[in-house]
This record gives C-alpha cells, sequence and structure tokens, in this order.
C-alpha cells in the first residue's frame, strides 16, 4: 500500500483481467506472426507456447514451459495480453513467467506435471492464474489455491469437442444442484466435492463460480464455439484448431464472430461458411497422453 | 423505463448490465446495428481494444456508434471503452489515449480516487477505482474537464455528456458513474418518454 491505498496484485486485479477477456477467444501461438495473425483476427489473448497440444501429443516426451525468448518474441509482436503454461507444481515455471511478464499463466495438464501432489500455491504470485476443471470440486479447490479463472480441461490436441462439453454439463450441473441445497445439505456437498465450504455456499448462493469460467480443449470450429458459450462458457480458449487447419486467418475471425454472436445461428452458419478444412481431430476412445497414463485431462485432481 | 444500450462485442459488458439494471434501468446488449434502435444512453465496456476495434468495423458500428453520439446520446466508457471513443478511433472525444499506459498485467492496481461528478457525487467517499492494464489521457482537447488524475495522466476525462474512465467501476460495486449516466440520459428527454416506450409506441 502506497499514497491513496494503492495496491498491486490483488485478488481483484487478478479476477478483473479475466472479466474484460469475456465473450472472447484466446489463441495458441508458437510464433510471432502466429501471434500477429491471432491479434489481427480478434482474438483477445494470445497462448504463448512452443509446440499447440496436438504436436505434444504427436511428439512425446516431457513437455516444459516455453524458452523464454519465444515468449518474448510474441510479447513484442502483440498489444493483447499473453498468457503461458507452466507444468502442474511447478512453481519455480510460474515465477519466471512471472519475471517475464506475462499477462497470466496457466497451470496446464497439456505440459507434463512436475508435482504428482501439489498445485501452486496461487496466492503467493502477482501474475494471475488460469487452471483447468473437469467438474465443479476440481474448479473450487483450484480457486481455493488462488486461481483468478477457470477453464474446462477438454482434451487438448485431439479437435473433439466431447470432452470440453463434458466438462461443461458437468460444472453447471453441479452449480445447479447446489441451488436446491440447504446448509447442512451444503456442507455435505463440500465434503463430497472435496472443496472448501465457504466457496461452496458462494457458489450456491450466486449461481456461478466466483470467477470467469471458459472453455478449453478440443474446440475446432465456430459452432463448436458457440456451443461452448450456449452451455455457459464465458469465452474459448482455441488451441491447435487454428493453426492446425486449413485457412488459420479465416478460421480465427469466423470463431470470433460465433463467440460473439454464439445465440444467433444465422451469424454462427455465415460464420461456418467456406472456411476449408479444420484440423483432423482424433477419438478419445483411441488416446494416451503422450508417454502414457491416459489422457491430458487426468493430470492434475 | 431508461433503456441503456451495452456495447457488447466482448469485455465485461455484462457487470456494467448488472449495475444499469440494480438501478432500474433496462439494459439492451448490442452487437448489431438494430440494437441500437431506441436507446437513451450508451455504455462501451472493458475488454480488448483491438477486440472491441475489429468488432465494430465487421458489424459497421463505427458510424451509427457516431451518429448516436454525435446527436447527443449520454455515454460511459470504461478502459477499452475510453479508448473506443478516442480520435483514433471513433472520434467522437476529443483526447488521445495511450494503450496499456501503466504496463503490463503484474502492474495492474487498484487506489482511492476522488471523483468530482457533481450532485451525483457530493460529499461523496472517493471511488475505489481498479486499473487492468489500463490507458491513460495521453493529450486533450480544450473542451475536455479532466476530472481524476493518477501519477499526472488523466484517468477520468468528460466532454459534455460523455464520460470516460480508465478503470472499472463496474466491478467493485460502485455506481456513481452510471447514476450519472442515467440523469443524464433523463435530463435530456421529456418527462415520461422512455427508449422503451418509444419502442412499444
Amino acid at each position: 500500500m502506497g499514497d491513496n491505498g494503492r495496491s498491486t496484485g490483488t485478488f481483484r486485479v487478478k479476477a478483473g483481467l479475466a472479466e474484460m477477456l469475456k465473450g472472447g477467444v484466446i489463441m495458441d501461438v508458437v510464433t510471432p506472426e502466429h501471434a500477429r495473425i491471432a491479434e489481427d483476427s480478434g482474438a483477445a489473448a494470445v497462448m504463448a507456447l512452443e509446440r499447440v497440444p496436438s504436436d505434444i501429443r504427436a511428439d512425446g516426451g516431457v513437455a516444459r514451459m516455453s524458452d523464454p525468448t519465444m515468449i518474448e518474441g510474441i510479447k513484442e509482436a502483440v498489444t493483447i495480453p499473453v498468457m503461458a503454461k507452466a507444468r502442474i507444481g511447478h512453481f519455480v515455471e510460474a515465477q519466471v513467467l512471472e519475471a517475464l511478464e506475462v499477462d497470466y499463466v496457466d497451470e496446464s495438464e497439456v505440459l507434463t506435471p512436475a508435482d504428482e501432489a501439489n498445485h501452486i500455491d496461487k496466492w503467493r504470485f502477482k501474475v494471475p492464474f488460469v487452471c483447468g476443471a473437469t467438474n465443479l470440486g476440481e474448479a473450487l479447490r483450484r480457486i481455493a489455491e488462488g486461481a483468478a479463472m477457470i477453464r474446462t480441461k477438454g482434451e487438448a490436441g485431439t479437435g473433439n469437442v466431447v470432452e470440453a462439453v463434458r466438462h461443461m454439463r458437468a460444472i453447471q450441473g453441479e452449480i445447479r444442484r447446489l441451488g436446491s441445497l440447504d446448509e447442512s445439505e451444503l456442507a455435505t456437498a463440500a465434503k463430497e466435492l472435496q472443496a472448501p465450504l465457504d466457496l461452496v455456499r458462494d457458489v450456491a448462493e450466486r449461481g456461478r463460480l466466483p470467477v470467469v469460467n471458459f472453455s478449453a480443449g478440443g474446440l475446432a470450429t465456430p459452432a463448436d464455439a458457440a456451443l461452448m458459450m450456449q452451455l455457459g462458457a464465458e469465452g474459448v480458449f482455441v488451441g491447435s484448431g487454428i493453426f492446425k487447419s486449413e485457412t488459420p486467418a479465416v478460421r480465427a475471425a469466423a470463431i470470433v464472430e460465433a463467440t460473439t454472436h454464439f445465440d444467433d445461428p444465422e451469424r454462427v452458419a455465415r460464420a461456418s461458411r467456406g472456411l476449408g478444412a479444420a484440423m483432423a481431430g482424433l477419438e478419445i476412445g483411441a488416446l494416451e497422453a503422450p508417454g502414457g497414463g491416459g489422457l491430458m485431462q487426468h493430470r492434475g485432481w | 423505463m431508461t433503456v441503456v444500450g451495452v456495447l457488447a462485442l466482448q469485455g465485461d459488458f455484462e457487470a456494467h448490465a448488472c449495475v444499469l439494471e440494480r438501478l432500474g434501468a433496462q439494459a439492451r446488449v448490442v452487437r448489431e446495428r438494430a440494437d441500437l434502435a431506441g436507446i437513451d444512453a450508451l455504455v462501451i465496456p472493458g475488454g480488448e481494444s483491438t477486440t472491441m476495434t475489429l468488432g465494430i468495423k465487421r458489424e459497421g458500428l463505427a458510424e451509427p456508434l457516431r451518429d448516436l453520439v454525435g446527436a447527443g446520446t449520454p455515454v460511459l466508457g470504461t478502459c477499452a471503452g475510453l479508448i473506443m471513443l478516442d480520435r483514433d478511433h471513433l472520434d467522437v472525444l476529443d483526447v488521445r489515449a495511450r494503450r496499456n499506459a501503466f504496463g503490463r498485467q503484474v502492474a495492474s492496481f487498484e487506489e482511492e480516487l476522488d471523483l468530482p461528478l457533481g450532485e451525483a457525487s457530493a460529499g461523496a467517499e472517493p471511488v475505489r477505482a481498479v486499473f487492468i492494464r489500463a490507458p491513460w489521457v495521453e493529450e486533450h482537447g480544450e473542451g475536455i474537464d479532466v476530472l481524476a488524475s493518477v501519477d499526472g495522466h488523466p484517468v477520468a476525462v468528460r466532454q459534455g455528456d460523455i464520460l470516460a474512465v480508465a478503470f472499472h467501476p463496474e466491478i467493485t460495486g460502485e455506481d456513481r458513474l452510471h447514476r450519472w449516466l442515467i440523469d443524464r440520459a433523463n435530463a435530456r428527454r421529456p418527462e415520461g418518454e422512455t427508449g422503451f416506450a418509444r419502442e412499444a409506441a
């Protein structure tokens, strides 16, 4: 605190940036050129990483935080917020990303986890964090650890939206259910959700998460984005879906348009025309996470 | 009822709509030209200014928005909304905004700010102002009232019935700026006539 009670890194300032991203599309980019295409197509932010999830999946091996030089190149290329990924539990990667002044850190299951018991203590940072969640309990545990934004944990790099739908329906359904419970039932629900009771009460009262909730993982088309928005997402992340498609700039702009006009089928139809081939996509049943161990979404807890 | 259009191409338009509805106004989501018909006032919310600029272009909204403001419709712009109103964008507010002027997200901050807004703030508490990757006013014309500054840079300006601020009153429970907007809208039309009534007629 200084003059006029100035403070930085407050939760309100962290969660506030996510508020400003609402209704927007956050795009995975691997080069400054991609970042400029994303910005010129209307992205609300970019996620800087060395390989898009579909390549991480194909290449196998350990996936880590990106090279700082690459992140800095992307920061210089655009004026919109730049996010970057740290491994689950790897608080030093997060410290590095904070030192690089990225605008948001994604503690991400797309990278290989660094700690199988603990997520990062996100309260210790001035930079805000976004974390993935497959259900309400997981979302509330991340918020309790200091996450200022939540996203679904759809299976990254597949171009298959089915898991993102499952997670968003699970979260929204559980929120609706909490609204029908009395105080003693909420205590039981908190135990079942393995989440703090005060957060469970807050969700029951407000009928929504205390932070912004985006959708991520497997989105590849304008209709996918509009689907997630109609299911209750407040914005979307698109990873491999843009730069693994035939016409990235056109598809990126079309997904932005469909995210804004998600409840207007004529506008989603217009945005869906003439985009060329989407990324090929994968069936979830046939998948293993790189290095084995099941799906990426089962990383973290 | 006073109808306030809230530009909803991207950003925190829902937070603005909540404040307006709490104050008894009707918040109208604006995504296309047709949504502007019959509104009494306009809010341009926070969000990403490049995304909003491209959205305004895609929807052909620049000209109708300029006409609306030119006709005297009261406007409140916050953060990206201030940028949209400046000389380099819609060019209805005689200022040049500097984007991300306070730095990146780790430099985002909140502090107390005195904001003289006439009757709505007489003898009032300071505003808890939240600045997120915020702009400031780099230069401005003579017709601009600077209402508040931070570190010597204007962050709240008024030009007639246009009020533009670099911070986010909509996410702190602050409602004096929205009350000012609704008061200005009500002051400029005959008693009892509202956008709602005009539309119903």
